[in-house]
Formats: C-alpha cells, sequence, structure tokens
C-alpha cells in the first residue's frame, strides 16, 4: 500500500464507489417499477447503449497527448489492429489481447 | 438440481465465452496496474466482489493511490458509471420476474453483461431467469479471476507492463467496432449507424470546447448534448428501427 494511504480510507472509498455504481444500476429498476415503462424511456434505452460506448472510445483517447506523436501514433494503430482483427476473426479476446500487447510492445521498444 | 437449470448452466457457460477471454485479458490489466500502484492482491478481491465495473475499477486504481476525498470519489463514479442508468431502462421488462435473482442481476450489470443479455435470444427450452442469472454470475466469476491472477502476476513477476492500461481503451473500440459491425448488416454505413455517431460526434464537440474553456469535465456536457440529440432524432431513428423489423 502506497505510503500516503491508509486502509481504512482505501475501505471507505470503494464503499462509496461500490455503492453509487450499485445506486446507478439499480435506478430505473426502481423509478420504472410500477406498470409502463415511458415510451420515450424505451426508446433511449434502445438508442443510447451504442452512442455511450462511441462517448467511452473518445473518453479512453481524452488523456493521450496529441502534441507528441511517440504518445498518440501507437494509441491509433493498436486502436486500428483491434478494429481490422474485429472484422476479420470477430472473436474479442483475440482483438483485445493483441491490441494491447501491439500497444504494449509499441511503447516499450519502438517509440520510447 | 433439475434438467432445465443445468441446461441453463450450460448455455450460459457457453454464452459467456468471449466475455471470460475479455474479462481475463482486462481483468489481468487491471490487476497488473493495482500492484503496481503498491495495493495487495487482496484489494483486487475485495473491489472486483463489491464494485465490480470494469472501467471504474481502473478509474479507481489512481483514486485509492492518491486518497482522494469521498465526494470526489462520487462525482467519478457518477461520470464514469452514469451509462448504467440506461442499461437499466432498456431491461425492466426482461428482468421484470426474475424474483430474488433479480437483486443480484442488477448489481452485476456491467457493459459486457448488459451488451450480452440485451442482444441474445434466450431458446425455448432454457428458463429465461436462470440464464441471466447464470450469465450474470459467470461473468463476475471470470473477473474475479482475472483482477486477482494480474494482481498476483503483478506483485511476484518482474516485467514490464508499461502500456498495460491500453487493455481498456482496447475493450471500448472492440465493444465499438462489433456494434457497428452487427447493426448494419452488410452496409458499413447506414442509418442504424446514427446514435453511434452521435456518441462520438457530441463527444469530440464537448472535448474540444471543454478544453478550450478548461474544464477536464467533458463527459457532462457530452451526455446532455447525447441525450438532446436522441430526443430530437426521435422520429428519424424510430423509423429505422421499423424498417428492420419488416
Amino acid at each position: 500500500m502506497p505510503s500516503n494511504v491508509t486502509a481504512a480510507h482505501t475501505l471507505l472509498l470503494i464503499a462509496v464507489i461500490a455503492v453509487v455504481t450499485l445506486v446507478l444500476r439499480a435506478a430505473p429498476f426502481i423509478l420504472f417499477r410500477s406498470g409502463h415503462t415511458p415510451s420515450i424511456v424505451t426508446y433511449l434505452g434502445r438508442v443510447m447503449p451504442p452512442a455511450v460506448i462511441g462517448m467511452l472510445v473518445i473518453y479512453c483517447f481524452a488523456d493521450i497527448d496529441f502534441s507528441r506523436w511517440q504518445a498518440f501514433v501507437p494509441a491509433l494503430i493498436a486502436a486500428a489492429v483491434v478494429v481490422i482483427l474485429h472484422i476479420w476473426k470477430r472473436n474479442s479476446l483475440v482483438s483485445i489481447g493483441a491490441g494491447t500487447v501491439a500497444y504494449m510492445l509499441m511503447i516499450q521498444f519502438l517509440f520510447k | 438440481m433439475s434438467k432445465r437449470t443445468s441446461k441453463a448452466i450450460k448455455r450460459a457457460l457457453r454464452d459467456t465465452f468471449p466475455i471470460f477471454a475479455g474479462y481475463l485479458v482486462l481483468g489481468i490489466g487491471f490487476g497488473v496496474m493495482l500492484a503496481k500502484a503498491e495495493f495487495a492482491t487482496y484489494w483486487a478481491a475485495i473491489m472486483s466482489c463489491t464494485m465490480y465495473a470494469g472501467s471504474m475499477q481502473y478509474v479507481a486504481v489512481e483514486l485509492l493511490a492518491e486518497a482522494v476525498s469521498v465526494g470526489y470519489a462520487v462525482m467519478m463514479t457518477v461520470l464514469v458509471n452514469i451509462r448504467h442508468v440506461f442499461y437499466g431502462v432498456s431491461l425492466i421488462d426482461k428482468y421484470r420476474d426474475a424474483g430474488w435473482r433479480r437483486y443480484y442481476m442488477i448489481f452485476a450489470l456491467t457493459d459486457e453483461t448488459y451488451s450480452l443479455v440485451s442482444t441474445t435470444e434466450v431458446p425455448e427450452d432454457v428458463d429465461k431467469n436462470n440464464y441471466y442469472f447464470f450469465i450474470s454470475l459467470f461473468d463476475q466469476l471470470y473477473w474475479i479471476l482475472g483482477c486477482c491472477t494480474g494482481c498476483l502476476m503483478g506483485n511476484f513477476i518482474e516485467f514490464n507492463s508499461a502500456g498495460i492500461e491500453y487493455a481498456m481503451t482496447a475493450l471500448f473500440v472492440c465493444i465499438f467496432a462489433d456494434q457497428w459491425l452487427s447493426v448494419g448488416g452488410r452496409k458499413l454505413l447506414s442509418g442504424k449507424h446514427i446514435s453511434a455517431m452521435v456518441g462520438v460526434g457530441a463527444t469530440l464537440i464537448s472535448l474540444i470546447v471543454c478544453n478550450i474553456v478548461g474544464t477536464e469535465y467533458f463527459l457532462i456536457p457530452s451526455m446532455i448534448i447525447i441525450l438532446v440529440a436522441l430526443i430530437l432524432l426521435r422520429p428519424v431513428l424510430d423509423r429505422k428501427e421499423d424498417k428492420n423489423a419488416e
């Protein structure tokens, strides 16, 4: 454990994150328990997931320093590896595993 | 155990195999990061049992290592996990009559479990509630296994793990590509890709504007733009879905 961290505070943070996550997951089941779900909610439930995944992809790339090519070129190449392998093999393990390993090799050996 | 239950277990095991693979890779990535932040392996076990949220656990490594305040942790959790609200919305009817299993299934509703449950047709001879329950349970067991393995590796094996955090990016790029390929049929670009494009476009705009303004919390405006855009696009998107159903 890092020297600036106590077990009690770590447990507290874990509990807080766990509870907030559970509340978010349970919210729709509690709010729309009785009777009919409004049609706008059903509609959003259907079209929202692809949009949110798109958002998360950008979120993952947002931390990259785009003023340094050594930082963003490997990230983009690795993403291309994931997409191309996925179109070809449609196997999540292969796509994710190969993309991650490709990125690690690039930043450790190629783009130091 | 009844025959129907064992059938549900078998089907769930088979259908969750891609998630087994993905969670092992991702869990190991998380575990190694946690170990590099100098946490013992039991913390990986505690986190994957109680939080059970892939991307949030990655974010949490930093929060724990810096011992941030409770308020900051709440805010980050809401930002990263707010999307789960929308998962529940589309599963209300599917999970309605699952009884006591429902409580666990709601707790265990991760991105991957959601994408499997919301897209897989349950075979007629399999009990739907058992099937969903075992998918949820197996996925969490894979995740716990991956997280603990990674943390043990990180704590006891010497290797250069720089870049392992890319597993999370690779995961979301993979889910995105998978979704893109599956909704379009043979077409690589069609009206059914609109909502995915809205998500990417809204977040890029929000990211650029927030960079200019000088704030790093671009996910909130991005969520608002996505919501508004999807509500405005409803006449178009609802029609697209109808065409699909014909």
